[in-house]
């Protein structure tokens, strides 16, 4: 798939985003004939509007301002340009990428608070992995709600591959352990391993997280290789929450961004990023087998302000 | 978090600049009415309920209340507190039953918002109040969805209503109409699937739904932890379908909730109950008042109050004090009392529910207490036989290298923890003792904070 028309497909599936975001910033900047205190203090709104979240805003704006202090910029219409560098700076130039450099086998766990579309996710990853021709394996380690074997399972026949599972109510760190096993016995390319969703506050399940990934980091040396925490694009503030305390009690490191088609915002990305600065990795922007793929910063950053 | 915590911090700091200069400005009303915007945003609440929000606390602050204050800073938190809570209306716990049955229940939301785990809780809710619920799979799209509330309903033992996913949820809402009326159940829950609010294929098939069944009851699910887009779903929502109440979900985690205001102000529809953890039975009534504290960052502390309620029993409270008082308290009493102490939760989040804990001082506190500590204690005191639990003179070395074994603990432990206990002990025997000179010299009687009345 050619750059631009992935570009184009990100575009669609930002619309919304672009259109809350970008739009109001444009009609401020032309409502706007002076840059003065109350335009910055708008600006800010807007931002938080779009749950960048208070600090990153005042941050973005305090450096905004410095540069149209800097650069002796009295047009407003100038300050979009200079808005989109500096969003752009804080998401980094790269291109994401997932570390499948695991000998003889990659682990990927994913974690996340319950319904952000964990299941969903390693769906579509594992589809996507097996279409760039690697063997993959998935291990139902959500054994706590109701039917979230079944659901893996049938993304698991979705998408051709298969699933290592044990019993509702079994211990996670069981089934990551067998899945670890199995994977070596099928020589795998890469084990995904899903985990029951959990609010990040209790502190027995984050407990139950860190025994998984002891057991994986006991089989196989340098494991997990990638922790994915999935984050709603729809969560507010709470989003750089949970990507802090995951963070300590998993070691996450990259973060899964779902149901960016529907939410108005994508501004909780910024946020995360400059706070935290961990990496975005991936993005759901639809319902379809196809529709995740890696983050790229610059095109988002493109996308967003297009 | 960590901004919003500060709120009544910096509300002190702007106010305290002013002091001394008799009288507050525009301006400086301005600059607090800034730090309680920037505050409600840091909770989520939507940025239109915000702005319209300011307006009338700005109306009350110009007025005199403040300005004749002498604490202006606690004035305008009082007063944002005030106007939240009548912004989040009373409390409206309640269903409509329909006269003639079954009454029917639908549940909306987006993808994830929790509303297959809350069908289940409703039911099970419900039927404590008497009703007979059956359940609806109308989630025909997410993989194994209906297979989840098929779960739910064994766990629960109540019935659940299923036509597979083959078939369109208006026939499967219809169908189990039909069902519930043939088989005697006075109440429907229809489950539905997690669509965007800007899919509008599958917010036709709702308004389908809700033509050929009439629910009595639409609620819309939300997660507690929802951003800025609140406000568009629940207005998407509500227009398009009528929203009769709202769910807040997760509400067990540390989100300050602001979606719950911004919901309840664009919609003007009650929020009914809230998720309060995975437990079948966590689905408890919502109270606006609590909410205003949460969003705003003080604590919540009247539930800390009622958690403490249920928890202690009387009873035995008044046994301990009479034991107290005559020197009586032994290890089984103090493990009783741990036993008791955890049943309100993890020390943790009992400190998280008090006002005035900022991040600082959690961080400290979370560094004394040790949780791990407190088991291995508990472990100790379990490895005892009943005769050591109340006499521990009794125990000598080999009796105390038993319990280090039982309890996995070293000897050295074993000590200290005896020590710990014994001094403390002494301790209280002081405390109960001035309480009865207290009480014979008429003085007004000394309480024990920690053991109540």
């Amino acid at each position: 798939m050619g750059f631009f028309s992935k570009l184009k497909d990100l575009k669609e599936g930002l619309t919304k985003t672009r259109k809350q975001f970008v739009e109001k910033i444009e009609n401020l900047v032309s409502f706007t004939k002076q840059i003065d205190e109350d335009f910055f203090e708008e600006l800010e709104e807007i931002l938080i509007q779009g749950d960048v979240g208070v600090n990153t805003s005042m941050e973005l704006v305090e450096k905004l301002r410095a540069q149209v202090k800097a650069r002796k910029i009295e047009d407003p219409a100038e300050l979009k340009a200079v808005l989109k560098e500096l969003v752009r700076e804080i998401l980094g130039e790269e291109t994401e990428s997932l570390n499948l450099t695991g000998q003889p086998l990659s682990i990927f766990v994913v974690v996340g608070v319950n319904g952000v579309g964990k299941t969903t996710t390693i769906g579509k990853l594992a589809h996507k992995l097996k279409a760039e021709g690697k063997k993959v394996i998935l291990a139902a380690g959500d054994t706590f709600r109701a039917a979230a074997i079944d659901q893996l399972e049938i993304w698991g026949n979705r998408a051709g591959v298969d699933v290592i599972k044990h019993n509702e109510g079994a211990d996670p760190a069981a089934v990551a352990f067998d899945a670890v096993q199995a994977a070596r016995a099928r020589k795998a390319d890469c084990l995904i391993i899903d985990t029951a969703g959990r609010l990040h506050t209790k502190t027995n399940l984050m407990e139950e997280l860190k025994k998984v990934r002891r057991v994986i980091e006991r089989e196989i040396p340098g494991a997990p290789h990638e922790v994915l925490l999935v984050l709603d694009a729809t969560t507010g503030q709470n989003a750089v929450q949970q990507a802090k305390i995951f963070g300590q009690a998993a070691g996450v490191t990259g973060i899964a961004l779902t149901k960016l088609d529907g939410t108005a915002k994508g501004g909780v990305v910024i946020s995360i990023k400059a706070e935290l600065d961990v990496p975005v990795k991936l993005i759901g922007i639809g319902e379809g087998m196809e529709d995740l793929r890696l983050f790229d910063a610059r095109e988002y950053a493109e996308a967003l302000f297009e | 978090m960590a901004v919003f915590e500060g709120l009544a911090e910096k509300l002190q700091n702007t106010f305290k600049k002013l002091r001394g200069k008799g009288k507050l400005t525009e301006a400086d009303i301005k600059e607090a009415l800034r730090e309680v915007r920037l505050a409600l945003f840091e909770a989520d609440v939507s940025f239109k309920v915000v702005k319209s929000f300011e307006n009338k606390i700005k109306e009350r602050c110009m007025g005199r209340e403040i300005l004749e204050s002498l604490t202006p800073g606690q004035q305008v938190i009082k007063i944002v507190n005030d106007e939240l809570t009548e912004l989040m209306g009373g409390t409206q716990s309640k269903i409509t039953i329909a006269s003639k049955p079954p009454t029917v229940v639908m549940l909306v939301g987006l993808q994830g918002a929790g509303k297959t785990t809350t069908a289940g809780k409703l039911a099970n809710l419900l039927r404590k109040q008497g009703r007979r619920p059956l359940l609806v799979a109308g989630d025909v799209y997410r993989p194994a969805a209906i297979k989840q509330l098929q779960v739910l309903g064994q766990q629960l033992d109540i019935p659940v209503f299923s036509m597979g996913d083959g078939i369109s949820p208006v026939a499967i809402a219809k169908g189990a109409i039909e069902y519930a009326q043939s088989n005697g159940r006075d109440l429907v829950i229809i489950d539905t699937a997690g669509r965007l609010h800007i899919n509008e294929e599958l917010m036709d098939e709702l308004k389908n739904i809700k033509a050929e069944v009439k629910p009595h009851e639409i609620l819309l699910v939300v997660d507690a932890m929802t951003g800025q887009v609140a406000v568009e779903v629940a207005e998407t929502f509500n227009n398009q379908l009528g929203v009769d109440g709202v769910i807040l979900t997760k509400l067990d985690g540390d989100a300050r909730g602001g979606a719950a205001l911004s919901i309840k102000a664009i919609t003007g529809r009650p929020i009914k109950f809230a998720g309060m953890g995975e437990k079948l039975d966590a689905l408890e009534p919502f109270y606006p008042d609590r909410m205003a504290s949460r969003i705003l960052g003080m604590g919540d502390v009247l539930s800390l109050i009622e958690k403490a309620q249920a928890s202690f029993d009387a009873e035995q409270a008044q046994k301990l004090q009479t034991k107290l008082r005559n020197a009586e308290f032994t290890l089984e009493d103090f493990l009783d009392q741990m036993q008791q102490m955890k049943k309100m939760g993890p020390l943790e989040s009992i400190l998280e529910m008090l006002p005035g804990i900022g991040n600082k001082q959690m961080k400290e506190f979370k560094e004394q207490i040790d949780e791990k500590e407190i088991a291995r204690t508990e472990a100790i005191i379990k490895s005892m036989t009943p005769e050591e639990r109340r006499n521990p003179a009794i125990l000598n070395g080999s009796r105390k290298k038993r319990i280090a074994r039982g309890s996995g603990t070293k000897i050295q432990e074993v000590n200290r923890f005896l020590k710990q206990f014994e001094q403390t002990r002494a301790m209280m025997k002081q405390f109960a003792g001035m309480e009865k000179k207290m009480k014979k010299t008429g003085g007004k009687g000394f309480k024990l904070p920690f053991f109540g009345k």
